[in-house]
């Protein structure tokens, strides 16, 4: 059985159009990342799901019970960790967890083996005793993190769990997911990093309430596959109106000292991995050196999770 | 001798105890465009105040456009412009007003208004909207208006903290695009994030950490200097447990995820794709091994050091 089922949801807060039809399917070991800019809607399309906001329409599905019919059912089997999660700071480490699994209706005595486990989990244990305000945002991240695990939820609803944090917080949190995943969770999660989406098994692109297009990363890499050229040259300015003008060139893009260019894929009927604009590779130096441009490199580079994105965005995919 | 147009030097500041900025030193050249690349809470946008002369430095010195940040601050704010993460606008105000209220209060004449105003509002494509009220229009069309404000008074030097937040990746896109031909134009930006995959726009990098600056380069020598020895993608089952297989082989600088494989950096002439198989495969995992492009997640990664984990 799925562990989420969201179908066709919809919610409005005034003119605004927050949640426009959304659905999608959490499978047991299946990371889900809903990816977009501010205001498309993750944020409440992630409350809808776990009935902290009321629908307008479609249904959410949690193992099977309906969010909004069988509430109580439903919550029992959620861990959701929103983007502003309130710990309380005068209450330590210990005491935060076992605040949150007793409001879960947990047993006392359950409760203390539960959190043990849980801080040597996340990576806290020897911290029981410090008060949540005096840790690190790294930490509060992972005590969050092991607040909303407390009563052992299926499904595991994360709200840009790891905006602001370094790189090496960011690793350890993913690990920890990759675990969960492992013992058969199903996690959802939002985020505004291409390079965290990358890491889900797969992705919704929502703009405006709506998801463009989902799959896995490299289904949603593989329509780019052989499109994009990396090229230095000087001067770069002139590079990149020769480049802007080639007709097999579709968007041209500043990254430093190097351009990136994306090629227009080739007649329909060809597919396949290296079908797009053959040639341009061979064509373009020349193109380049006529108009008094020197070509240091020319190659191609794998697309990466931001072009797909951006091609989609601008309608080119 | 090219002129700097910052120098910063030892630099430091305290909050109490809290050492925010601490010890920092490097150079901005003209025509630049810097990124200052941390996690929130790394010192940089204590650092861009610092510049602004809005924040006095505890020690140290720091010269913007020649002036001294902390006695010449009035000098030096006419003559750069500021983007910050939350910009204020006037959201009952059109487009065109908003610069025209910003433009008055850097005291341009009406006549320099009207003309820098069509300028500036064609630079970031915004002449058709001119006349929509900003509390209208998008993220990313708000961003570009910040942008024409913090650029109507024609500065030399641009300061942008954390300038793309929130927008969506092709708006972000053309924002860098536009900060390219600025810097064609000889604008100087210096621009923080904390975004890894848009640290690569910048022409330098200065990577950020707890108050220090840990290196400042060019992406590409970053990931030509600091890094040990190549990258790997290895595509493997049981994810977790190969990565604690993986830190066991010899000659493993680092590892980590990277979706659905695993990402290692190894020392310079220990591994081959075949000997990583090989090593792997000793230790009961069946991976297909590809040599990767290394990031500046790999560059921070390395710098940082596993023992700001434990730190969380």
């Amino acid at each position: 059985m799925a562990l989420l089922e969201a179908s066709d949801l919809r919610k409005h807060f005034g003119a605004l159009v927050a949640v426009d039809g959304l659905s999608l399917t959490v499978e047991p070991g299946e990371a889900y990342g809903l990816v977009g800019p501010d205001g498309a809607g993750k944020t409440t399309a992630m409350r809808l799901m776990v009935g902290a906001l009321s629908l307008e329409g479609g249904a959410v599905r949690i193992l099977g019970h309906d969010v909004t019919r069988h509430a109580e059912a439903a919550r029992a089997c959620i861990g959701y960790l929103p983007q502003r999660f309130s710990l309380y700071g005068e209450l330590t480490v210990y005491e935060n967890l076992i605040f949150f699994g007793s409001v879960r209706g947990m047993a006392r005595q359950a409760l203390d083996g539960r959190a043990r486990e849980l801080l040597g989990f996340v990576g806290l244990a020897g911290f029981e005793d410090r008060r949540a305000s005096a840790l690190s945002g790294g930490m509060k991240q992972k005590l969050g993190l092991a607040c909303a695990l407390i009563h052992r939820p299926r499904l595991l609803l994360l709200d840009e769990p790891t905006g602001g944090v370094d790189p090496l917080t960011r690793q350890d949190f993913w690990q920890l997911i990759i675990r969960l995943l492992g013992e058969g969770a199903g996690v959802v999660v939002s985020t505004p990093y291409m390079d965290e989406a990358v890491r889900c098994t797969r992705l919704g692109f929502m703009v405006a309430g709506r998801l463009l297009t989902a799959g896995s990363p490299r289904e949603l890499m593989r329509p780019l596959a052989g499109r994009v050229l990396e090229l230095a040259a000087r001067p770069k300015g002139l590079a990149r109106q020769v480049c802007r003008a080639d007709p097999d060139v579709e968007d041209v893009a500043a990254f430093g000292e190097r351009l990136h260019l994306r090629l227009r894929t080739a007649a329909p009927a060809v597919r396949g991995d290296l079908a797009p604009a053959s040639g341009a590779l061979e064509r373009l130096p020349g193109v380049l050196t006529a108009a008094g441009v020197q070509v240091q490199e020319l190659r191609h580079i794998a697309p990466s999770l931001e072009d797909a994105f951006i091609a989609l965005l601008r309608g080119d995919a | 001798m090219t002129e700097a147009i910052i120098q910063v030097e030892n630099l430091v500041k305290k909050f109490g105890d809290f050492t925010a900025v601490d010890g920092i030193s490097f150079e901005v050249h003209p025509g630049e465009v810097v990124g200052y690349l941390g996690p929130n809470g790394s010192g940089k946008t204590t650092t861009i105040r610092i510049l602004l002369g809005l924040l006095r430095p505890t020690a140290g010195r720091a010269q913007v456009l020649g002036f001294d940040v902390g006695r010449e601050a009035e000098s030096i704010r006419p003559l750069v412009g500021y983007m910050s993460q939350k910009a204020a606008l006037y959201d009952e105000l059109t487009v065109a007003e908003n610069l025209t209220f910003y433009a008055g209060l850097y005291g341009l004449s009406t006549v320099q208004q009207r003309l820098r105003q069509r300028e500036v509002l064609a630079l970031v494509g915004l002449s058709d909207k001119q006349n929509e009220r900003a509390g209208q229009i998008s993220t990313g069309w708000r961003q570009r208006l910040a942008l024409a404000i913090a650029l109507v008074h024609q500065p030399r030097l641009l300061f942008l903290d954390e300038p793309t937040s929130g927008v969506d990746p092709a708006a972000r896109r053309d924002f860098w695009d536009l900060i390219d031909e600025l810097a064609q134009a000889d604008t100087t930006v210096f621009v923080s994030t904390h975004f890894m995959d848009e640290a690569e726009y910048c022409s330098r990098l200065g990577i950020m950490s707890a108050g220090r600056l840990l290196a400042m380069d060019s992406p590409a020598a970053l990931k030509r200097d600091v890094l040990p020895g190549p990258a790997w993608n290895l595509v493997v089952d049981r994810l977790i447990p190969a990565i604690e297989a993986t830190e066991q082989i010899p000659g493993i600088a680092q590892v980590g995820l990277r979706g659905d494989h695993l990402h290692a950096i190894t020392l310079a002439g220990q591994h081959s794709a075949e000997s990583l198989q090989e090593a792997l495969l000793d230790r009961g995992f069946a991976a297909q091994i590809e040599p990767a492009a290394p990031t500046l997640e790999d560059v921070f990664m390395t710098l940082a050091g596993r023992g700001g984990a434990s730190k969380g």
